[in-house]
């Protein structure tokens, strides 16, 4: 019995290690965070284009795999990197880990994405971190919903926000970038502290507030949160039953969002350079670009591409958003993190 | 499993004994010492771009000084808490034998493998400001406001670290207590010990060395804990280790970081070697049953109001959320159904990332047995050295064999991406490293169950064995065997329940596409939707279920004597 039992155990550890072996074509390296998502057929495509396989590996979130990315250069783990962000851009760019490369597919993108003067780090797609409200909820008690940052701050709204802690979190550190942008170096922390005197509701990461605070979650309490632009039309695609309306809708007025812009480059040191530069080609291209919306729910790159139905109806881009430059970022992250917690924690 | 135990183990001499330890030296060598000492030297050297501004602040800031505090305190008094709490299910666990004894058992091990964001949701769904308890209490008494406010409080987190860690003292105690020979109470009772007298001065004593096990467990647990903390607890309160990682991730300023880590290391060092000396000093070997005699659930109606109460006080803590989180896994927008279960089949977007819950769940088990395997014969070996080890540097082995689990999950899958790039270790894409990360952590978890009950064999046992003419082969087997293999079964529950979990370093392991159920979790759990929330609440169901059904597998393969 006993000896049945671990024969079985050992097979199936046979079994699952058994996929790892016998590849003949070459294999190229993807290295991305947890988020990263496209679709199956879509990568079927390039692999059999170019005859290769391609690998992905994902290393934790954003801030996680860069530095893991940085802290490989001298041995890189892959050929090419995806998802540097540009909260994150400056520090890529710092540690020297990419080389330059003039996609023929950069023309259909907007010059504002393109964040990198010298083509090491090539946009990819973008998201407007904003506040989302549950519609339902404003209705009901008859408060216009938020419209502006400021809204957050009367007193009908006090304890209906809640946003997570930039010191953990990405788009919360892409709010608090909102607010650097909106109301400059010297105003923000003045925000902040009127904010945490209307009790705003801080969590430590997007799922605890969406799913734990938001009143869209069973047991939230808060009808405002910060997420996504493109969050609305996940409501409605990721519902149980089908709807003809948004449950939630995204403040997306001047000034009030920030443009987390998503990148690609090529990681130095690999030996595949040709291949490397034909992934990142096709990630720019068509394909790959209308594949992006539905799969990791951020807009894409290439401004001609056609939105799916469910972006159109429920969603916008954010109009005129903060945009603060890598660099700018790069220098203020630790003082505001720092002035950020004195002011709102302690 | 536990073959690679030679029989000849305990009766060798010294110098042959070492050899015992040389494995698990190696593997600490080169997936913890290595890695660890590659990424601290790395970010302790200037490069350009890497200041070391930070690092005064670390000293003449009172900040750390207060993080540090902070905790200690909490860990602390998380232990103290789950001791108090599980002190007693212990003594009725191995006092007394009940209908779904093994069940209750194995449910009560299964918050270990919960991912922190699930059962921060449970607690909430229970406790919240919007939770179940209040809205049942406001509509009772016609309140307009929530009366339990836990949120980012102390007690909302302190209470999940009991959650959590209350199977670490039943298990290790309770599996102990049920060995402790009857005699020893019976000639104490019949010296005319009343029943308090005998808890204090025969019992507590003798079951010393496995209260502190478990203690140190759940200390060093709750010490480098951080997400329970950070949810629940709230932005105000941070660990040691939320800061590292937010040095390490956040801000990338590497040596702050690498020096917080090594903080949190030589303090839980100094704990650990404080303790092991402790454990020596209070082991005392006597004749422990080798097959626990349980008593049936008595007609007595005060022994059944004992066991009552404890199963009462467990289902509160460890029932209501599991039952929460199932609760909300049937409870759909249109009433109770399997909706989320089914979506979990059908791959929607068609995306390269859609999971099969059949591919995460062999995934899942497959880097479980790895780990398993991997953590019981290191732990064997390991104990077997340290059972019989007398001087001053094998005494030391102890505490460093403890270490992965006090280290930061960052800086040592940081450290893993530096150090193991080159052939023959190029590890950091393999399936093998998040197998090798849980098994570090289990690794002390095995070492805790295990030598407790092989110091308490008594060394006169095996001569009197090896006397009556047994082969030290023989009386291994006749004598030792059964003992340590209860043992062994609960160091294998907990190895496999960690890896399941994946706790520790694996979460920052570069992996190609082998998505566990945590992995699967996690992805649900960062997209807007019912659908996505549901399916997530309905995957942590699959994974708590396979847990179970790998614990029942596990329990398949311990003799058949004894129950606990």
């Amino acid at each position: 019995m006993k000896i049945k039992i671990i024969t079985m155990l050992l097979i199936l550890i046979g079994l699952i290690t058994h996929g790892q072996a016998a590849e003949k074509k070459p294999i190229l390296t993807l290295m991305t965070h947890d988020s990263f998502a496209v679709g199956k057929d879509v990568l079927a495509q390039f692999e059999q284009q170019q005859g290769v396989t391609l690998k992905i590996i994902k290393s934790g979130d954003a801030g996680a795999a860069l530095n893991q990315a940085i802290l490989s250069k001298a041995n890189p783990l892959a050929d090419v990197f995806f998802g540097v962000d540009n909260t994150f851009m400056s520090r890529a760019l710092k540690a020297d880990i990419f080389s330059a490369y003039a996609s023929p597919h950069l023309a259909r993108i907007p010059d504002e994405l393109k964040l990198d003067p010298g083509n090491r780090l090539l946009p990819v797609s973008y998201g407007d971190v904003c506040l989302n409200y549950e519609r339902q909820w404003f209705a009901d008690k008859g408060i216009r919903p938020p419209h502006d940052l400021d809204d957050l701050l009367k007193p009908a709204y006090k304890s209906l926000t809640v946003v997570q802690n930039p010191a953990t979190s990405s788009p919360g550190m892409a709010f608090l970038l909102a607010t650097v942008g909106r109301f400059g170096e010297d105003g923000f922390l003045e925000y902040w502290k009127k904010l945490r005197n209307n009790d705003v509701y801080i969590s430590p990461g997007w799922s605890d507030a969406y799913y734990g605070q938001f009143t869209r979650a069973k047991g939230g309490t808060r009808p405002i949160v910060v997420s996504y632009a493109s969050s609305p039309p996940a409501e409605v695609y990721y519902s149980e039953t089908k709807v003809d309306d948004a449950p939630t809708a995204a403040v997306l007025a001047p000034q009030t969002a920030f443009r987390q812009i998503e990148f690609v480059g090529i990681l130095k040191g690999t030996r595949q350079q040709e291949l490397a530069a034909k992934l990142v080609d096709f990630m720019l291209d068509t394909r790959f670009q209308q594949d992006i919306p539905l799969h990791m729910w951020v807009f894409p790159a290439d401004s001609t591409i056609q939105l799916p139905d469910v972006f159109i109806k429920y969603t916008r881009k954010a109009e005129n958003p903060v945009m603060l430059t890598p660099e700018a970022i790069e220098a203020g992250r630790e003082r505001w993190l720092e002035a950020w917690t004195e002011i709102v924690l302690r | 499993m536990a073959g690679s135990m030679d029989g000849d183990c305990i009766t060798v001499k010294q110098p042959s004994r070492y050899l015992l330890i040389i494995p698990p030296l190696i593997f600490m060598g080169l997936f913890y010492f290595y890695p660890l000492a590659s990424i601290l030297s790395l970010s302790f050297t200037p490069q350009d771009g890497t200041s070391f501004k930070g690092l005064e602040k670390l000293f003449s800031s009172a900040y750390y000084a207060r993080v540090l505090w902070f905790t200690t305190w909490q860990a602390t008094l998380s232990t103290v808490l789950t001791l108090v709490l599980a002190m007693p299910a212990a003594f009725v666990f191995s006092r007394y034998t009940f209908k779904g004894k093994d069940l209750v058992l194995s449910l009560t091990t299964i918050p270990f493998v919960l991912p922190t964001v699930v059962t921060a949701a449970a607690f909430s769904a229970l406790l919240g400001r919007g939770g179940l308890v209040n809205t049942v209490l406001m509509q009772l008494f016609g309140l307009e406001q929530p009366i339990i406010r836990l949120e980012h409080s102390v007690w909302f987190f302190l209470m999940a670290h009991v959650f959590y860690n209350f199977t670490v003292v039943l298990r290790i105690v309770g599996g102990f207590w049920a060995r402790l020979p009857r005699q020893v109470f019976d000639a104490a009772r019949m010296l005319g010990a009343s029943g308090r007298v005998i808890f204090f001065k025969v019992t507590l004593p003798l079951l010393a060395p496995a209260i502190l096990a478990a203690s140190l467990l759940v200390f060093v647990f709750c010490f480098t804990s951080f997400g329970v903390v950070l949810i629940l607890g709230g932005p105000r309160l941070a660990t040691v280790e939320v800061e590292i990682y937010r040095q390490a991730v956040h801000l990338f300023n590497l040596p702050v970081a690498a020096a917080l880590s090594l903080v949190q290391i030589l303090f839980t060092f100094g704990l650990m070697t404080a303790y092991t000396r402790l454990e020596r000093r209070t082991s005392i070997a006597l004749l422990p049953e080798a097959a626990p005699k349980s008593t049936p659930l008595a007609k007595r109606p005060k022994d059944r109001l004992v066991i009552y109460t404890c199963l009462g006080t467990m289902a509160v803590f460890l029932g209501a959320p599991i039952l929460a989180l199932f609760i909300r896994s049937i409870l759909t927008e249109t009433g109770v159904g399997l909706t989320y279960y089914l979506a979990l089949f059908e791959n929607r977007a068609q995306s390269i990332l859609y999971v099969a819950p059949a591919t995460a769940i062999l995934n899942s088990l497959g880097f479980a047995l790895a780990a398993t395997l991997i953590a019981l014969t290191l732990g064997c070996l390991s104990s077997a050295f340290l059972a019989g080890a007398k001087n001053r540097p094998a005494v030391l082995l102890d505490p460093i064999l403890m270490l992965p689990l006090s280290t930061s999950a960052v800086t040592l899958g940081f450290g893993f991406v530096v150090a193991l790039d080159e052939p023959p270790l190029n590890l950091r894409s393999s399936w093998l490293l998040p197998a090798i990360a849980h098994a570090l952590v289990a690794l002390p978890f095995v070492i805790r169950s295990v030598l407790p009950a092989w110091r308490s064999i008594p060394q006169s046992l095996r001569e009197a064995a090896t006397m009556l003419g047994a082969s030290p082969r023989r009386a291994w087997f006749a004598v030792d065997w059964p003992i340590l293999s209860r043992a062994l079964m609960v160091g294998a529950v907990f190895a496999f329940a960690i890896s399941m979990g994946e706790f520790g370093a694996s979460v920052f392991v570069a992996r190609p596409q082998t998505p566990t159920l945590p992995l699967a979790i996690y992805r649900f759990l960062s997209h807007p939707g019912s659908l996505n929330y549901g399916q997530a609440m309905a995957m942590s169901c699959l994974l708590m279920l396979t847990t179970a059904a790998g614990f029942g597998l596990l329990e398949k393969l311990k003799p058949a004597s004894g129950n606990f």
